[in-house]
């Protein structure tokens, strides 16, 4: 007697852990948490035109206790560092950093000799995942920021690259 | 609104609590921190901490040549970064003496009111968000993209312009920027009557912000307020009138003052202002001069010794950069006199006896940008 349906379409047999990370990759929630210019471009990656819905990372959470990803946007001095570690610490794990623009790369234009308020690196806090540069870089960058996220967690890539044009 | 003589008069610190807001809260529009003493809703007293950005502009401009300092400006208030350009440029050139040609000037307004569109509008939909209301952001992030389409092809950047140089500008326009900045002309108008329908004469919205954090023009004097919070207290000070700079004297415009001081005449003020500013572009458009968008300017600035100033009206109000120079290649100091640092100073006085949410309705309307404030 043959089969109804053929399962094989409908039931797919997987690892756990490759099934969550799947899942997590397809709907990270960022943290709300501007710091500067960057987190302007932050907003604008939310807008209409460049819809970061489209990747499932659009719920912004004002609350770290509900974020998968912290998106660091802006320049962190050392004023503002204990609270920026605190926030991260208060998040659950599994969680991300992704620092976007020059200034939480490596404090960026405000790097000169004598600075004495600006923190180089927002790695120098608690590890980075993703560095996006640019000052401030295009909402398409924070788009492949959050794609190159999504590569680490699933390790493969499930969107195709843009190739600039020749 | 309750009147003052009604605030349940109890401050002893046994029935009163602290709640700590900021500096990661969405209402503060970035990292400022308010330490707000309560009693149960009411605010007792709200103490603002600043500096959770500070990132030593002025120090910068001292460390640096006048022509390396200029990308800062770009970063103090980013939603408004043509005029800051324009204030540290115009203060140099005031200094040296360079003349700016004619067609220069026209671009420089035509520019800078377009992005004093884009920055209101981000305010709009930031402050609405605080309200509670999400769509807006979307329709105002519509409009705003076309902005940016327009200033990324003549400036190079969408958000952190550098676009004007001491003695003129960087490029000159093309027609392409032109046709668009007509075509955006005609397209942005129908949405200002659509926002007016769709937000400001909505009725929650109204009840809502009418009578909410009122700030008197008196208040507004004693601390510096400037820009959109003076005007929506009933006074018509406006830099490009009272100190007119660069060819805004040659535009026929109105300064809109709204008399009520409350939340919502500073709301109509600055909805009030995208339609003038629109108004301004369209002359500047039809009587661009042609000619050169460069003077001549030596190759290493040094200025003669001095002290120079030079105003603009920003988005969020009166820009001042005040620079000395000791005929050195390096300022000898630079000294930014921010709008909203003046316009955040009012805020301890203003929401005294407010409820809580009221008083975020305050912030809100008072269009912080926290950069701008710790510098």
């Amino acid at each position: 007697m043959e089969a109804l349906v053929d399962t094989s379409q409908i039931v797919k047999f997987a690892k756990l852990d490759d099934l969550l990370a799947l899942s997590r990759a397809n709907s990270l929630w960022p943290l709300t948490f501007g710091l500067a210019c960057c987190a302007i471009e932050m907003m604008a990656a939310g807008g209409p035109r460049f819809d970061i819905s489209r990747f499932g990372a659009e719920v912004f959470r004002p609350s770290p206790r509900q974020a998968d990803v912290m998106i660091v946007a802006g320049t962190v001095n050392k004023k503002i560092a204990p609270a920026v570690r605190t926030l991260y610490d208060q998040m659950l794990e599994p969680k991300w950093v992704i620092a976007m623009g020059n200034c939480a790369i490596s404090g960026g234009p405000f790097v000169f000799p004598g600075q004495y308020a600006v923190v180089e690196g927002v790695d120098q806090l608690f590890p980075v995942d993703v560095y996006i540069p640019g000052c401030p870089p295009r909402p398409e960058a924070l788009i492949e920021g959050i794609l190159a996220l999504e590569q680490k967690l699933t390790g493969k890539r499930r969107w195709p690259v843009v190739k600039p044009p020749q | 609104m309750i009147a003052s003589n009604d605030i349940p008069s109890r401050t002893n610190p046994q029935e009163t609590f602290v709640l700590n807001l900021g500096p990661q809260h969405p209402a503060t529009h970035g990292v400022l921190r308010i330490k707000m003493t309560m009693n149960g809703e009411y605010v007792i007293r709200a103490e603002p901490v600043i500096g959770y950005i500070h990132r030593m502009h002025e120090k910068m401009g001292e460390n640096r040549t006048w022509a390396q300092f200029l990308p800062n400006t770009g970063r103090i208030d980013y939603l408004s970064a043509l005029h800051y350009n324009h204030a540290f440029v115009g203060a140099v050139e005031r200094a040296a003496q360079i003349e700016v040609p004619r067609r220069a000037e026209y671009i420089r307004v035509i520019t800078s009111e377009l992005n004093r569109i884009s920055s209101h509008l981000v305010w709009w939909s930031a402050f609405l968000l605080d309200l509670g209301g999400l769509t807006p952001l979307l329709y105002a992030f519509d409009d705003r993209e076309k902005i940016l389409d327009l200033l990324e092809g003549v400036t190079g950047s969408r958000l952190t312009y550098c676009y004007f140089r001491f003695g003129g500008l960087c490029n000159d326009i093309d027609d392409e920027f032109i046709q668009g900045t007509r075509t955006f002309i005609a397209q942005m108008r129908p949405r200002l009557k659509m926002y007016r329908e769709l937000v400001t004469d909505n009725i929650i919205l109204r009840k809502r912000l009418e009578g909410i954090g009122p700030i008197s023009a008196e208040m507004c004097r004693k601390y510096g307020a400037t820009g959109p919070v003076i005007r929506g207290s009933g006074v018509a000070y406006d830099v490009r009138k009272s100190e007119p700079y660069s060819v805004y004297p040659e535009f026929a415009f109105e300064i809109p003052v709204f008399p009520e001081s409350d939340s919502m005449a500073r709301y109509l003020v600055r909805m009030e202002e995208m339609a003038q500013s629109l108004r301004i572009i369209e002359q500047a458009l039809g009587k661009l001069p042609p000619g050169p968008v460069m003077g001549k300017v030596p190759r290493v600035l040094k200025l003669p010794p001095g002290d120079y100033c030079y105003a603009v009206e920003a988005a969020r109000g009166r820009f001042l950069v005040r620079t000395v120079s000791d005929h050195k290649e390096f300022p000898y100091r630079v000294k930014l006199r921010t709008p909203s640092f003046s316009n955040l100073s009012l805020y301890e006085e203003a929401c005294k006896g407010m409820m809580l949410p009221d008083a975020l309705a305050l912030l809100g309307s008072l269009d912080l940008v926290i950069p701008d404030i710790d510098r």
